[in-house]
Protein backbone atom coordinates (compact mmCIF):
# COMPACT_ATOMS: atom_id res chain seq x y z
CA UNK A 1 0.00 0.00 0.00
CA UNK A 2 1.40 3.38 -1.00
CA UNK A 3 0.34 4.50 3.02
CA UNK A 4 3.08 2.03 4.40
CA UNK A 5 5.77 3.88 1.71
CA UNK A 6 4.75 7.12 2.38
CA UNK A 7 4.75 6.68 6.58
CA UNK A 8 8.84 5.81 5.85
CA UNK A 9 10.79 8.28 7.64
CA UNK A 10 12.75 11.05 6.07
CA UNK A 11 16.62 10.73 6.35
CA UNK A 12 17.53 13.58 9.06
CA UNK A 13 18.51 16.89 7.54
CA UNK A 14 21.95 16.68 5.86
CA UNK A 15 25.05 18.94 7.18
CA UNK A 16 25.79 21.89 5.14
CA UNK A 17 27.73 21.11 1.91
CA UNK A 18 31.21 20.53 2.86
CA UNK A 19 30.70 20.56 6.32
CA UNK A 20 32.15 17.25 6.93
CA UNK A 21 33.62 16.25 10.82
CA UNK A 22 32.25 18.40 13.37
CA UNK A 23 34.90 20.56 14.61
CA UNK A 24 36.17 20.16 17.84
CA UNK A 25 35.62 23.51 20.57
CA UNK A 26 36.80 22.48 23.68
CA UNK A 27 39.81 20.38 25.26
CA UNK A 28 42.25 17.97 24.08
CA UNK A 29 40.34 17.80 20.89
CA UNK A 30 40.49 21.34 20.01
CA UNK A 31 44.24 21.68 20.62
CA UNK A 32 45.44 18.92 18.27
CA UNK A 33 42.74 20.32 15.72
CA UNK A 34 44.73 23.40 16.32
CA UNK A 35 48.69 21.94 15.78
CA UNK A 36 47.15 20.18 13.04
CA UNK A 37 46.61 23.45 11.51
CA UNK A 38 49.64 25.41 12.88
CA UNK A 39 52.67 22.65 11.87
CA UNK A 40 50.47 22.27 8.83
CA UNK A 41 51.51 25.78 8.08
CA UNK A 42 55.14 25.18 8.86
CA UNK A 43 55.95 21.89 7.49
CA UNK A 44 54.08 23.45 4.37
CA UNK A 45 57.42 25.20 4.09
CA UNK A 46 60.02 23.15 5.93
CA UNK A 47 58.73 19.87 4.05
CA UNK A 48 57.95 20.84 0.86
CA UNK A 49 61.16 22.60 0.96
CA UNK A 50 63.06 20.45 1.89
CA UNK A 51 62.08 17.37 -0.77
CA UNK A 52 62.24 20.24 -3.36
CA UNK A 53 66.08 20.29 -2.08
CA UNK A 54 67.06 16.91 -1.37
CA UNK A 55 64.93 15.48 -3.63
CA UNK A 56 64.36 17.23 -6.95
CA UNK A 57 66.87 20.06 -7.24
CA UNK A 58 70.48 19.95 -8.76
CA UNK A 59 70.69 15.54 -8.96
CA UNK A 60 68.49 14.82 -5.85
CA UNK A 61 69.41 12.66 -4.07
CA UNK A 62 72.44 11.38 -6.56
CA UNK A 63 74.17 13.85 -4.56
CA UNK A 64 73.32 12.85 -0.92
CA UNK A 65 76.17 11.19 0.88
CA UNK A 66 77.86 11.57 4.21
CA UNK A 67 80.33 14.49 2.70
CA UNK A 68 76.85 16.35 1.46
CA UNK A 69 75.43 15.99 4.66
CA UNK A 70 79.04 16.75 6.90
CA UNK A 71 78.95 19.88 4.75
CA UNK A 72 74.83 20.63 5.17
CA UNK A 73 74.84 20.05 9.20
CA UNK A 74 78.32 22.29 9.46
CA UNK A 75 75.17 25.15 9.10
CA UNK A 76 73.42 25.74 12.20
CA UNK A 77 70.41 26.90 9.91
CA UNK A 78 69.85 23.51 8.47
CA UNK A 79 70.41 21.59 11.42
CA UNK A 80 67.80 23.59 13.04
CA UNK A 81 65.35 23.07 10.12
CA UNK A 82 65.83 19.58 10.29
CA UNK A 83 65.20 19.79 13.73
CA UNK A 84 62.15 21.50 13.94
CA UNK A 85 60.73 19.15 10.48
CA UNK A 86 61.96 16.03 12.95
CA UNK A 87 59.79 17.10 15.90
CA UNK A 88 56.87 18.94 13.96
CA UNK A 89 56.25 15.92 11.04
CA UNK A 90 56.31 13.18 14.01
CA UNK A 91 54.16 15.17 16.11
CA UNK A 92 51.83 15.75 13.19
CA UNK A 93 51.95 12.31 11.41
CA UNK A 94 51.51 10.38 14.83
CA UNK A 95 48.66 12.40 15.63
CA UNK A 96 46.81 11.71 11.90
CA UNK A 97 47.60 8.26 12.99
CA UNK A 98 45.51 8.72 16.00
CA UNK A 99 42.77 10.44 14.56
CA UNK A 100 42.68 7.35 12.01
CA UNK A 101 43.06 4.87 14.67
CA UNK A 102 39.72 6.25 16.15
CA UNK A 103 37.49 6.41 12.99
CA UNK A 104 38.71 2.52 12.22
CA UNK A 105 39.45 0.87 15.29
CA UNK A 106 36.47 0.41 17.75
CA UNK A 107 37.38 -2.01 20.55
CA UNK A 108 39.06 0.25 23.51
CA UNK A 109 42.04 -1.86 24.19
CA UNK A 110 42.93 -2.40 20.62
CA UNK A 111 42.20 1.25 20.07
CA UNK A 112 45.01 1.83 23.43
CA UNK A 113 47.23 -0.56 22.01
CA UNK A 114 47.75 0.57 18.69
CA UNK A 115 48.04 4.49 19.56
CA UNK A 116 50.31 4.02 22.45
CA UNK A 117 52.74 2.11 19.82
CA UNK A 118 52.65 4.57 17.43
CA UNK A 119 53.18 7.42 20.28
CA UNK A 120 56.02 5.59 21.76
CA UNK A 121 58.01 5.08 18.35
CA UNK A 122 57.37 8.39 17.94
CA UNK A 123 58.92 9.61 21.24
CA UNK A 124 61.93 7.03 20.60
CA UNK A 125 62.26 8.55 16.85
CA UNK A 126 62.19 11.70 18.19
CA UNK A 127 64.95 11.15 20.85
CA UNK A 128 67.36 9.20 18.37
CA UNK A 129 67.02 12.49 16.11
CA UNK A 130 67.21 15.06 18.37
CA UNK A 131 70.76 13.24 19.52
CA UNK A 132 71.74 12.81 16.00
CA UNK A 133 71.08 16.61 15.07
CA UNK A 134 72.70 17.95 18.07
CA UNK A 135 75.67 15.61 18.52
CA UNK A 136 76.37 15.34 15.09
CA UNK A 137 80.33 16.94 14.47
CA UNK A 138 81.10 17.53 11.05
CA UNK A 139 84.79 18.33 12.54
CA UNK A 140 84.65 14.76 14.30
CA UNK A 141 84.65 13.39 10.65
CA UNK A 142 87.70 13.01 7.95
CA UNK A 143 87.18 16.31 5.86
CA UNK A 144 85.13 15.21 2.26
CA UNK B 1 4.94 5.83 -5.16
CA UNK B 2 8.13 7.48 -6.22
CA UNK B 3 10.66 6.67 -3.74
CA UNK B 4 13.26 9.85 -2.92
CA UNK B 5 16.56 9.77 -5.20
CA UNK B 6 18.43 11.31 -1.59
CA UNK B 7 17.26 7.78 0.32
CA UNK B 8 19.37 4.78 0.65
CA UNK B 9 17.51 1.64 -0.13
CA UNK B 10 19.30 -0.58 2.91
CA UNK B 11 18.60 2.09 5.70
CA UNK B 12 16.92 5.55 6.74
CA UNK B 13 20.55 7.39 6.73
CA UNK B 14 21.34 7.90 3.17
CA UNK B 15 24.33 6.43 1.68
CA UNK B 16 27.85 7.22 3.73
CA UNK B 17 29.26 8.34 0.50
CA UNK B 18 28.11 10.28 -2.50
CA UNK B 19 31.08 9.53 -5.05
CA UNK B 20 31.61 13.46 -5.11
CA UNK B 21 35.50 15.52 -5.48
CA UNK B 22 35.68 15.81 -1.69
CA UNK B 23 35.17 12.48 -0.86
CA UNK B 24 38.43 10.98 -2.90
CA UNK B 25 40.51 14.21 -2.04
CA UNK B 26 39.61 13.41 1.85
CA UNK B 27 40.58 9.72 1.10
CA UNK B 28 44.02 10.87 -0.86
CA UNK B 29 44.61 13.04 1.95
CA UNK B 30 44.56 10.36 4.46
CA UNK B 31 46.16 7.86 2.24
CA UNK B 32 49.27 9.87 1.42
CA UNK B 33 49.43 11.07 4.63
CA UNK B 34 50.09 7.28 6.18
CA UNK B 35 52.28 6.81 3.48
CA UNK B 36 54.30 9.95 4.43
CA UNK B 37 54.48 9.12 8.24
CA UNK B 38 55.39 5.32 7.64
CA UNK B 39 57.90 6.38 4.93
CA UNK B 40 59.23 8.84 8.02
CA UNK B 41 59.71 6.75 10.70
CA UNK B 42 62.15 4.86 8.20
CA UNK B 43 63.46 7.70 7.25
CA UNK B 44 64.55 9.08 10.82
CA UNK B 45 66.10 5.52 11.76
CA UNK B 46 68.19 5.76 8.05
CA UNK B 47 69.21 9.63 8.71
CA UNK B 48 70.64 8.64 12.16
CA UNK B 49 73.20 5.98 10.72
CA UNK B 50 74.95 9.60 10.14
CA UNK B 51 76.30 9.44 13.79
CA UNK B 52 78.17 6.01 12.70
CA UNK B 53 80.20 7.85 10.43
CA UNK B 54 81.12 7.85 6.54
CA UNK B 55 81.21 3.79 5.71
CA UNK B 56 78.18 3.30 7.28
CA UNK B 57 75.84 6.55 6.37
CA UNK B 58 77.38 5.97 2.65
CA UNK B 59 76.03 2.20 2.84
CA UNK B 60 73.10 3.53 4.21
CA UNK B 61 72.29 6.14 1.57
CA UNK B 62 73.31 4.01 -1.19
CA UNK B 63 69.62 2.24 -0.93
CA UNK B 64 68.57 5.53 -2.69
CA UNK B 65 70.78 5.25 -5.61
CA UNK B 66 68.22 2.09 -6.55
CA UNK B 67 66.48 2.65 -9.70
CA UNK B 68 62.84 0.86 -7.79
CA UNK B 69 63.67 2.77 -4.93
CA UNK B 70 63.40 5.91 -7.15
CA UNK B 71 60.34 5.29 -8.05
CA UNK B 72 59.17 5.29 -4.55
CA UNK B 73 60.69 8.39 -4.18
CA UNK B 74 58.79 10.13 -7.02
CA UNK B 75 55.32 8.95 -4.98
CA UNK B 76 56.70 10.29 -1.99
CA UNK B 77 57.56 13.22 -3.49
CA UNK B 78 54.06 13.36 -4.83
CA UNK B 79 52.47 12.40 -1.64
CA UNK B 80 53.96 15.41 0.39
CA UNK B 81 52.91 17.70 -2.68
CA UNK B 82 49.23 16.35 -2.82
CA UNK B 83 49.19 16.24 0.97
CA UNK B 84 51.12 19.95 1.41
CA UNK B 85 47.86 21.39 -1.00
CA UNK B 86 45.18 19.42 0.04
CA UNK B 87 46.09 20.74 3.68
CA UNK B 88 46.09 24.55 2.31
CA UNK B 89 42.47 24.01 1.27
CA UNK B 90 41.10 22.43 3.65
CA UNK B 91 42.52 25.39 6.22
CA UNK B 92 41.26 27.70 3.90
CA UNK B 93 38.18 26.19 3.94
CA UNK B 94 38.35 26.12 8.29
CA UNK B 95 39.98 29.56 8.72
CA UNK B 96 37.41 31.25 5.85
CA UNK B 97 33.99 29.66 6.72
CA UNK B 98 32.79 32.09 3.56
CA UNK B 99 34.28 29.22 1.61
CA UNK B 100 32.47 26.50 2.23
CA UNK B 101 30.43 26.89 -0.72
CA UNK B 102 33.35 26.75 -3.14
CA UNK B 103 34.68 23.52 -1.95
CA UNK B 104 34.56 21.88 -5.40
CA UNK B 105 36.13 25.04 -7.08
CA UNK B 106 38.82 24.81 -4.13
CA UNK B 107 39.08 20.75 -4.97
CA UNK B 108 39.75 21.36 -8.67
CA UNK B 109 42.12 24.24 -8.06
CA UNK B 110 43.90 21.98 -5.78
CA UNK B 111 43.85 18.94 -8.68
CA UNK B 112 44.99 21.35 -11.08
CA UNK B 113 48.13 22.92 -9.31
CA UNK B 114 48.93 19.57 -7.86
CA UNK B 115 49.49 18.47 -11.81
CA UNK B 116 50.76 21.41 -13.23
CA UNK B 117 53.80 20.67 -10.33
CA UNK B 118 54.13 17.20 -10.86
CA UNK B 119 55.00 18.24 -14.62
CA UNK B 120 58.34 19.30 -14.39
CA UNK B 121 59.69 17.03 -11.10
CA UNK B 122 58.01 14.05 -13.06
CA UNK B 123 60.53 14.99 -15.74
CA UNK B 124 63.64 16.04 -13.50
CA UNK B 125 63.12 12.56 -11.35
CA UNK B 126 62.11 10.28 -14.22
CA UNK B 127 65.36 12.04 -16.43
CA UNK B 128 67.21 10.70 -13.34
CA UNK B 129 65.55 7.57 -12.93
CA UNK B 130 66.59 6.82 -16.84
CA UNK B 131 70.48 8.17 -16.15
CA UNK B 132 70.73 5.78 -13.25
CA UNK B 133 68.91 3.02 -15.50
CA UNK B 134 71.31 3.58 -18.96
CA UNK B 135 74.62 4.11 -17.01
CA UNK B 136 74.35 1.12 -14.92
Amino acid sequence: MATTTEARPEPPPAKPAGAGRLRPVRGFELWTWLFMRISGIVLLFLAVGHVLIMHVYDRGVDRVNFAFIQLRWASPFWKTWDWLMLVLALLHGVNGLRVIVLDYVRPPGARLAINSFFTVLGAALMALGTIIVVTFDPAKWPAP
Amino acid sequence: MSVSTRTNPKGQFGPLYKGHEGQYSWLLHRVTGVAIILFLFAHVVDTAVVGWGPEAYNRVASVYHNPFVRLLELGLVAAVLYHSLNGVKIMLIDFFPGLTGRVRALGIATALLFVAAMIPITVIMGSGIIRLLTEG
